[in-house]
């Protein structure tokens, strides 16, 4: 133990809460049993850090440290109240006292309680809501006014939420378990949907609270490396990357006054390098696995567009390949959409056009913007403006993004007028 | 007879701790739309009972007649009333039950996905509470 001044002692504890909290949360759940009695348990025992590391010195593993402590303080409690309601010994207090005293440190045991964690929020037995909600409560630490306000959700609303999910999780009976191999992919596929759904919060929405939903996907992004920390499960990786390689255009997307650039007229000199280095390098990582899924083939689709220097070095040959893939793996009208997209790209707007009507001939996506956004914007390159006119219409009227609905404005504006 | 059961309900313990063997009881309630009662053949559910008996988790186990035979009673100001139904709106009525045991709800939703009617109606999964004294 190193005893330093009390004001290095504060930063210390400040710094070991940011990097550690969380992980010592995960245990103290499965020491417990019950997510309440734990997040007392945890403050219990950072405000007992902020007493004894002055006085003792700081710990040389503060995390065993702290999970001893919490647990210690927790048990006590549960003593306590018992003592008070009468209870006799057999309670939760003398099955935790009886315990191993050692299992809860052991490096392996404790990264499965961070898995055990995320598996436990994101349960397919809680609506998704909810599973957001619990995941950036329990996992990420944001407190409930912040998710509240990064959803637009008032606070009451979300804290009710987050009472409700724990509810059940306790009287349900929702173990606190890493999901076995027979399971797994299903439930992994709700984790990433939970991961890709808090990014999409925070990337589609560009202006307005702009600073709490950029957290969002920052968010998003430290719980995909997490989860690629503990379980380096190819889809998962595919994930990482596909947020990595939207992320890496994020200043490039918008300009001053918060207008939505479309990806053909980015300034990819303001794509940031790194990220697409680090997404890339996992699209490949994700692939040579063979057994990789919908997020990996995006992302290797975004990694194409990442690697063209200029819109025009465009590889869509090998999208609409990747499209085909991505079909056949997850059929849905939308990626036959973007497919047709590329095919424009490839062929020419005519040949795209071609299956963006019949699309919407089908009727699957008669209402959704983007489908008739990319009618108008393939009816204006094939010089049909009135089919144009028509479609970016529609589309404007479908739409409830602000940064959205002037960029339909003014492609609108720029068509030529009929004579 | 339900609340005769012997098993041992965690007190208030919402996650298993490893180890700790604890059955919680789920009441599995089946649902389907008067079109389909009969669509799952009587010997299929019953074999799905026997199955969970075998493995030691059937506690109970019945079929019902459809709605129409349903009868409400209720007390208000100390005086019973008895009504046809109910009728709710709902298309898919309470068909049957399955009383089951299980280790955590990850089991009980196993199992009632092995629930013949599963396939034409739906099975609700609710966990089964202690009274307080």
């Amino acid at each position: 133990m190193a005893v330093q001044g009390s004001d290095a002692v504060h930063e210390t504890v400040n710094a070991v809460y940011v990097s550690q909290s969380r992980r010592v949360l995960a245990t103290l759940i499965r020491l417990l049993g019950d997510f309440d009695v734990a997040e007392e348990a945890l403050h219990d025992a950072f405000r007992a850090a902020l007493e004894q590391w002055p006085r003792d010195g700081i710990p040389a593993n503060p995390r065993a440290w702290l999970v001893s402590a919490g647990r210690f303080k927790a048990i006590d409690g549960i003593r306590r109240r018992s003592r008070f309601d009468q209870l006799d010994e057999t309670g939760p207090a003398a099955e935790l006292a009886t315990e191993d005293g050692d299992a809860w440190v052991e490096q392996e045991s404790v990264e499965d309680d961070s898995l055990r964690l995320i598996f436990t929020c994101c349960h397919p037995a809680l609506s998704s809501d909810a599973q957001v909600a619990l995941t950036l409560r329990e996992v990420c630490g944001l407190t409930t006014e912040e998710i509240a306000q990064a959803f637009l959700t008032p606070a009451p609303t979300l804290a009710q939420r987050i009472v409700r999910a724990k509810g059940k999780i306790r009287d349900a009976h929702i173990s606190y378990q890493v999901p076995s191999p027979a399971e797994l992919p299903e439930r992994l596929d709700a984790v990433l949907r939970v991961i890709y759904l808090v990014f999409n919060e925070g990337y589609a929405a560009s202006s307005g609270p702009s600073l709490t939903r950029h957290d969002l996907s920052a968010e998003a992004i430290r719980l995909g490396r997490l989860l690629v920390d503990l379980l380096p499960e190819p889809e998962a990786i595919g994930l990482l990357a596909l947020m990595l390689l939207h992320e890496s255009r994020r200043g490039a997307r918008t300009n001053d006054a918060g207008d939505l650039i479309v990806l053909e007229e980015q300034d990819r000199s303001k794509w940031d390098q790194q990220l697409i280095a680090e997404g890339s390098a996992l699209v490949q990582r994700a692939l040579s696995s063979r057994r990789f899924g919908a997020y990996s083939i995006q992302a290797a689709i975004a990694a194409i567009h990442a690697e063209a220097p200029h819109a025009s070095a465009t590889d869509w040959a090998q999208i609409v390949g990747l499209y085909d893939v991505l079909l056949h793996e997850d059929p849905s009208p939308v990626i036959e959409l973007n497919r047709a997209v590329a095919v424009a790209m490839r062929d020419g707007p005519a040949a795209g056009l071609l299956l963006v009507n019949a699309i919407l001939d089908r009727g699957d996506l008669r209402d959704y913007r983007l489908a008739h956004a990319a009618r108008g914007e393939l009816s204006r390159r094939s010089g049909d403006v009135g089919q144009a006119r028509v479609s970016f219409q529609r589309a404007l009227s479908l739409t409830k993004q602000e940064a959205e609905r002037r960029f339909l404005e003014r492609r609108l504006a720029e068509l030529p007028e009929l004579t | 007879m339900i609340l005769l059961s012997i098993s041992r309900q965690p007190r208030r313990l919402g996650v298993v701790n490893a180890g700790l063997e604890i059955r919680m009881k789920y009441l599995c309630l089946v649902y389907l739309e008067k079109e389909k009662w009969h669509a799952v053949p009587d010997r299929e559910c019953a074999n799905c009972g026997d199955g969970f008996r075998k493995r030691g988790m059937l506690l109970a186990a019945e079929p019902l007649h459809p709605v129409e035979t349903a009868t409400t009673v209720r007390v208000r100001n100390g005086k019973v009333s008895v009504t046809d139904g109910p009728f709710a709106e709902t298309k898919e009525q309470l068909a049957g039950f399955y009383l089951i045991e299980a280790r955590d709800l990850n089991e009980a939703i196993q199992s009632a996905s092995k629930i013949p009617p599963a396939r034409e109606g739906s099975i609700e999964v609710r966990p089964v509470r202690e009274l307080t004294p």
